[in-house]
């Protein structure tokens, strides 16, 4: 694909991807056609294209994460882009003075993106208030985690052919969970039926009004599912009390076969990793490849923001031109 | 001592005395020396024309939070005093919550000091435990003595169910007055917002109403048994208002108030992660709002408080979880909670009560009517005049108000403390 036809398409009127709840079904189509693309040059030998070349990202992550922070690196360098990561720790950077310093800091180096993570909900939308160029959102608290719902959705539409009246199953640690959030909305926004699953201290029943069926019994809430999104349990955001023992979770709430056996024939199983084997879920349904997304997911996932990236500085590229 | 003044031509509105009529008002030496239309005026009076306009008791605030001591970057007591004058405040009653907890009479003493320049009365409320901590009872004889009136660790519960019971025992003994904050720790440390769907789709940890109304039905348990008088600081939800009725029905001593914010907002002015709308208690559900501004209207919530808190940009400009809590609402109090009047749901004589003849008696004050004798802090407001809170415009430090840019109806023209013009509006 040239890069003429990369800026003739596909036009995307949001100058930052804070979150999904405020996309529209174009705005997701359009990412998810664009990223398909990405996914056939991502195969190829040579990955590189310059669309993004003399641009400048920025990773910018307190929160600690390996695998979205690559991903990230990852797709800005295969765009051409000049990739830079920040990282602190918790605790180095907690209180948000620091944050919006930091930020005029960075916007002061003049970047074109600046992807961020950051553990309180809402801190990357009110950074983005504060500096001039393209703000994505790699996860904010517990509250959005757009790219990883939109490399979900990929994976969804590529194997299923669409997303539009799947029934999806997300099961697990709801509550804690921005991956969760994120998915709940782009779902509902594609048309597709949402049931959450697991425990009532971490499925509260407010998430119906973010249009979610809420089930308590995993057999119930996996019945003729398409397809089953599992959550990692998120202990370190736990004071503990919201299930007994990891024991008892599993028994109850782990994907087995067993409890698969109610979900349609060919339901095909997603986990946002890392996965907590024998405690999510058992590691036969995870390494079945028949079933399993897992990998493909993670593969999707470079694409997806290779797309995020491209549309975010069109106007700009555009501009410029 | 200042001159005799007479203001002719005032709508006089007294809660205390159902009043409500033009007539005048006479005031000599920081007292009010004479009320009606009949009045021997000495020939050296200064006569001031309120052309009609309201003239009702300064207004008394039972929630305020003062810099002093220490973190005067917060706001000064100079300060916070021409605030509470812009607002038609002419009692402020101190939280003991700064630098340095105020909780002995050092402490007491020294805000009292730093509080003779100011322009309006300020009152300490001291803490009921030392520090703030939950674990030992603060001096309470001794500041009672000395005339403290009320205590309340503000904006910390007593948690410990064993202490507050002695706590309660104890204040009896002073005819202390005891503001307990309701929030059992355990359900309200780790929220920042009122649970619940809007908490949820946010992905902010919330505080659940239970978390108000299990410590609020834990205080009347103890209250029964003891003579002392008990003050809810903040109800703000439905449930917590049905047992203070409940309570009240049952002829306890229990009184409760509510901040302007409770009642004006509910928790959608959070908005995208405003955190100018950040409070303790947090702002609540429509409904809970709706069952406050009922509560206020049938007398279950005896008094408005502005719960002025002052907070410095640093502390507000963080991610909504990381904010620190606190609007400020001196300068905004009367005109906000106008609205009340305006769109028809209390009566303007019951709105003013609330801020006057209320806190005065549950705290054991004079001031809050217009009684001949009375302290001459008086408040002439126009009830009419419309116009936008404006932050650019408060005398307040800080301008954490959440309600920037709100039409409201209702402005101060002129306040008075002892008799003397303390503001011009």
């Amino acid at each position: 694909m040239s890069e003429a036809e990369h800026t003739a398409n596909f036009p995307f009127p949001h100058h930052h991807l804070l979150g999904i709840e405020n996309l529209k079904e174009q705005d997701i189509n359009n990412i998810l056609d664009l990223a398909d693309k990405y996914v056939a040059q991502n195969r190829k030998t040579n990955k590189k294209t310059h669309i993004l070349t003399g641009l400048t990202q920025i990773n910018l992550f307190f929160e600690n994460s390996t695998r979205t922070r690559m991903s990230f690196e990852l797709a800005g360098k295969r765009l051409g882009a000049d990739v830079i990561n920040m990282s602190s720790s918790g605790s180095s950077i907690k209180k948000g003075e620091t944050l919006l310093d930091t930020a005029a800091t960075l916007n002061a180096m003049r970047p074109d993106l600046l992807v961020v993570r950051h553990g309180s909900s809402g801190a990357v939308k009110l950074l983005s208030r504060k500096v001039n160029c393209a703000v994505l959102n790699a996860g904010d608290g517990t509250h959005e985690h757009p790219t990883q719902a939109l490399l979900d959705a990929l994976t969804i539409r590529r194997r299923k052919g669409k997303i539009a009246r799947l029934t999806v199953a997300i099961c697990g640690d709801v509550l804690h969970s921005r991956v969760a959030r994120s998915n709940i909305h782009l779902l509902n926004i594609m048309g597709a039926r949402v049931r959450v699953i697991g425990p009532s201290t971490l499925v509260p029943n407010t998430l119906k009004e973010l249009g979610a069926e809420v089930f308590h019994d995993m057999k119930q809430g996996l019945k003729d599912c398409d397809v089953v999104m599992m959550l990692r349990l998120q202990t370190e955001r736990m004071q503990g009390g919201y299930f007994p023992t990891i024991s008892e979770y599993f028994t109850l709430y782990g994907l087995d076969y067993d409890k698969l056996s109610v979900a349609k024939e060919e339901a095909m199983i997603m986990h946002p990793g890392p996965m907590n084997r024998g405690v999510e879920i058992d590691a036969a349904v995870a390494d079945d490849l028949t079933r399993s997304a897992i990998q493909e997911q993670v593969e999707m996932g470079v694409a997806v923001r290779m797309a995020c990236l491209d549309l975010l500085t069109r106007k700009k590229r555009g501009s410029e031109k | 001592m200042s001159a005799d003044k007479l203001y002719i031509n005032a709508r006089l509105l007294d809660p205390a005395t159902a009043m409500d009529k033009i007539g005048q008002i006479m005031t000599r030496g920081g007292k009010i020396a004479d009320i009606g239309a009949e009045i021997t005026v000495p020939e050296d009076a200064e006569i001031i024309d309120c052309q009609g306009k309201c003239l009702c008791p300064g207004l008394i605030d039972m929630r305020v939070f003062v810099g002093i001591p220490g973190a005067d970057y917060k706001d000064t007591i100079e300060n916070t005093g021409e605030a509470a004058a812009a607002g038609g405040v002419t009692t402020v009653c101190v939280q003991p919550v700064t630098d340095h907890i105020i909780d002995d009479m050092t402490g007491v003493e020294f805000l009292e000091n730093r509080a003779k320049k100011a322009k309006v009365n300020f009152i300490p409320f001291p803490a009921i435990t030392k520090q703030l901590e939950g674990k030992e009872m603060a001096e309470i004889g001794l500041m009672s003595r000395s005339g403290i009136k009320a205590f309340t660790d503000s904006n910390k519960s007593v948690a410990n169910p064993a202490l507050m019971s002695r706590v309660l025992n104890y204040a009896a003994m002073f005819d202390a007055l005891i503001i307990q904050h309701l929030a059992v720790p355990e359900l309200s440390e780790k929220g920042c917002m009122n649970a619940g769907a809007l908490a949820t789709r946010l992905g902010l940890p919330g505080i659940p109403t239970t978390a108000e109304t299990i410590m609020l039905e834990r205080d009347l348990r103890l209250l029964k048994s003891v003579a002392t008088r008990y003050h809810a600081a903040q109800i703000t939800c439905r449930d917590s208002i049905e047992v203070v009725a409940t309570a009240k029905k049952n002829k306890m001593n229990v009184t409760a108030g509510v901040a302007v914010a409770h009642f004006a907002l509910n928790e959608y002015a959070i908005e995208e992660y405003r955190t100018f709308t950040k409070l303790s208690p947090p702002l609540r559900s429509e409904d809970d709002r709706a069952a406050v501004v009922n509560a206020l209207k049938d007398g279950t919530i005896d008094v408005i408080v502005s719960g002025h808190d002052p907070e410095d940009p640093e502390s507000k400009r963080v991610p909504y979880e990381l904010a620190e809590s606190g609007v400020v609402g001196l300068e905004s109090m009367m005109s906000v909670s106008l609205e009340l009047y305006h769109n028809g749901a209390l009566p303007l004589l019951d709105i003013l009560a609330k801020m006057t003849c209320n806190p005065a008696r549950i705290i054991g004050l004079d001031s809050g009517c217009l009684k001949i004798g009375s302290p001459a802090d008086l408040c002439i407001f126009d009830l009419d005049m419309p116009h936008r809170i404006d932050p650019e415009t408060m005398v307040s430090l800080t301008k954490n108000t959440p309600f920037d840019g709100r039409p409201v109806q209702g402005k101060i023209l002129k306040t008075i403390v002892a008799g003397v013009t303390v503001f011009k509006g």
